[in-house]
């Protein structure tokens, strides 16, 4: 001990790049952590980049579904939901509601009868402090298996490359009944007439600790009204925020919550296929829309509708996209809410 | 009076050595988990939340020690530039401990964000829901802890220097074994 430490002495340079080598070591190793050295991680600032439209992305909005309308509500549980879940947000009651009824794509002036895709944002808070956040869409399945699929799609279909979106739908097949879909499903004339699901499964724990695969759906109490393709052209670029501002002012909309349970078996890692229509479903209670507001100066503007923020009772299942989504979810936060003086009306609400 | 310490006293050595695994893995964590689509992303984010809240702690229990047992006098033959340096990187070390965990915390609580720890004990908010206080505390968080981890590496090459080149037993202060006799 004593000879090492007086030979360092009188060999300096050898303990300098000791610690050169020892401090560079830890620094590569952070910058790999960071995916600095990496070119191929798929990472979610990747990720939201590739749902940004050619001219770039509208500053301070969503970076997808980013034309939007905030309302206010109760969900009202059945009591019947417990059978599944120990969450508070089953037990018999009403619980407040802050959502956001949307439609997929990242301009936030899409007028609405271009719109492929309908979604639906909810938060629902309960007397424990805990919350339920979820985000769900009108397609019955979704467009991808995976998190690096749903990337590889958004690639092909913005490459200019006329092969590229063949070679995916090649390897990925499913993503044709997806486009399929979105072709030919039937538009109904309101948001209050569609049905929203979680597509994503999940894992819900009961009081005894028995864990349930689920997922789940909005089903609109009202009966769809289709509109004919040449009608739906014809219609306003805001009918969907019209329509809902109207018949929410008129009476409170409601939707059922339905959690369908999987069995041993049926694919829970892929939202891409659906599960059999015979699967023991739950009606957990009822969604009630009472307040229509406009996103601007609405409830649910700063709202992150994190599909993994779930309160005890509820947790993630091996499905990759809830955590991806978080990710994405993120970054689109981060960027839309640090560019907030871009969204319009902003200068408005702050002086209010 | 207090009395004149040769080195620290073991709960501080202990928490010393602990908190820099803490401190570290922290930092290795949150600068992956912010890069990655997986699974694990939710693993990790819900480590940091839990080891930042522990680290909090930690740090103030530090503190407390800090405050009542003090610390070995530096070596008096120390130039003045090395004697601020300590001093200086100590208060910083302090403030980064007690304060990174803070701007975590009141950065999910101005993005209304829930801070969910172990089995649903969740933390209240610390701060009003309030977008600009997010994107300022986001960067915060961001910038000080990239400022956190060079500190440290700045600390270790200092430790090793000290033991390897100048040999004046600083490093003997903080050591988890007592120096052998030489």
């Amino acid at each position: 001990m004593g000879d090492a430490s007086s030979n360092a002495r009188s060999f300096p340079l050898k303990a300098l790049a000791l610690i050169g080598a020892a401090v560079g070591f830890v620094m590569i190793a952070f910058a790999y952590t960071a995916g600095w050295l990496s070119s191929h991680r798929l990472t979610p600032q990747e990720l939201v980049k590739a749902l940004e439209p050619p001219g770039g992305p509208a500053l301070g909005h969503r970076r997808n579904h980013a034309k939007g309308i905030c309302f206010t509500g109760q969900f009202e549980a059945n009591g019947n939901g417990a059978t599944l879940s120990k969450a508070q947000v089953f037990e018999p009651g009403q619980y407040p509601v802050i959502g956001r009824f949307n439609i997929a794509g990242p301009d936030p002036h899409m007028p609405d009868p271009m719109a492929q895709v309908r979604g639906l944002g909810i938060r629902i808070l309960t007397r424990d402090g805990q919350e339920w956040r979820s985000a769900m869409i009108d397609a019955p399945v979704f467009a991808a298996p995976t998190p690096q699929a749903f990337f590889a799609f958004l690639n092909a279909a913005a490459s200019k490359d006329p092969n590229a979106f063949k070679q995916y739908s090649t390897a990925h097949p499913e993503i044709l009944t997806f486009i399929g879909w979105v072709k030919n499903h039937p538009r109904t004339e309101s948001w209050a007439e569609t049905r929203f699901n979680s597509l994503d499964s999940f894992v819900f724990i009961d009081s005894s600790g028995a864990r349930h695969i689920v997922r789940w759906s909005l089903i609109p109490q009202l009966p769809p009204v289709t509109i004919p393709p040449a009608e739906l052209a014809k219609r306003s670029p805001d009918f969907l925020a019209e329509d809902i501002t109207r018949r929410v002012a008129a009476s409170p909309q409601r939707w059922e919550l339905i959690v369908t349970v999987a069995d041993p078996g049926d694919p829970s890692a892929d939202p891409t296929k659906a599960w059999p229509a015979d699967r023991r479903t739950v009606d957990a209670g009822t969604l009630i829309v009472q307040q229509v507001v406009a996103e601007t100066d609405g409830p649910c503007r700063d709202i992150n509708y994190d599909p993994t923020v779930l309160p005890p009772g509820m947790t993630t299942s091996d499905d990759p996209f809830p955590a991806a989504r978080s990710a994405a979810y993120r970054v689109s936060y981060d960027s839309r809410i640090a560019e907030s003086s871009n969204y319009p009306g902003a200068q408005k609400a702050e002086k209010r | 009076m207090r009395a004149v310490l040769t080195r620290f006293t073991a709960p501080q050595r202990l928490l010393h050595w602990l908190m820099a695994l803490c401190i570290l893995s922290m930092l290795f964590i949150g600068i992956g988990m912010i890069s990655v689509i997986t699974p694990k992303y939710l693993t990790l984010i819900q480590i940091h939340k839990v080891l930042g809240i522990a680290i909090l702690l930690l740090a103030l229990i530090r503190l407390t020690l800090r405050m009542a047992y003090g610390a070995p006098a530096l070596p008096p033959d120390l130039p003045l530039t090395d004697k601020l340096a300590a001093v200086s990187s100590i208060y910083i070390f302090y403030a980064l401990m007690i304060g990174m965990p803070l701007i975590g915390w009141g950065m999910l609580s101005a993005s209304s964000h829930p801070v969910t720890l172990f089995g649903g004990v969740h933390l209240p908010p610390i701060l009003p829901v309030n977008p600009h206080l997010y994107t300022f505390l986001r960067r915060m968080h961001y910038c000080f802890a990239l400022a956190f981890f060079a500190l440290i590496l700045t600390h270790f090459a200092a430790m090793i220097f000290h033991k390897m080149v100048k040999n004046d037993g600083i490093f003997e202060t903080m050591a988890p074994q007592r120096p052998r006799a030489r």
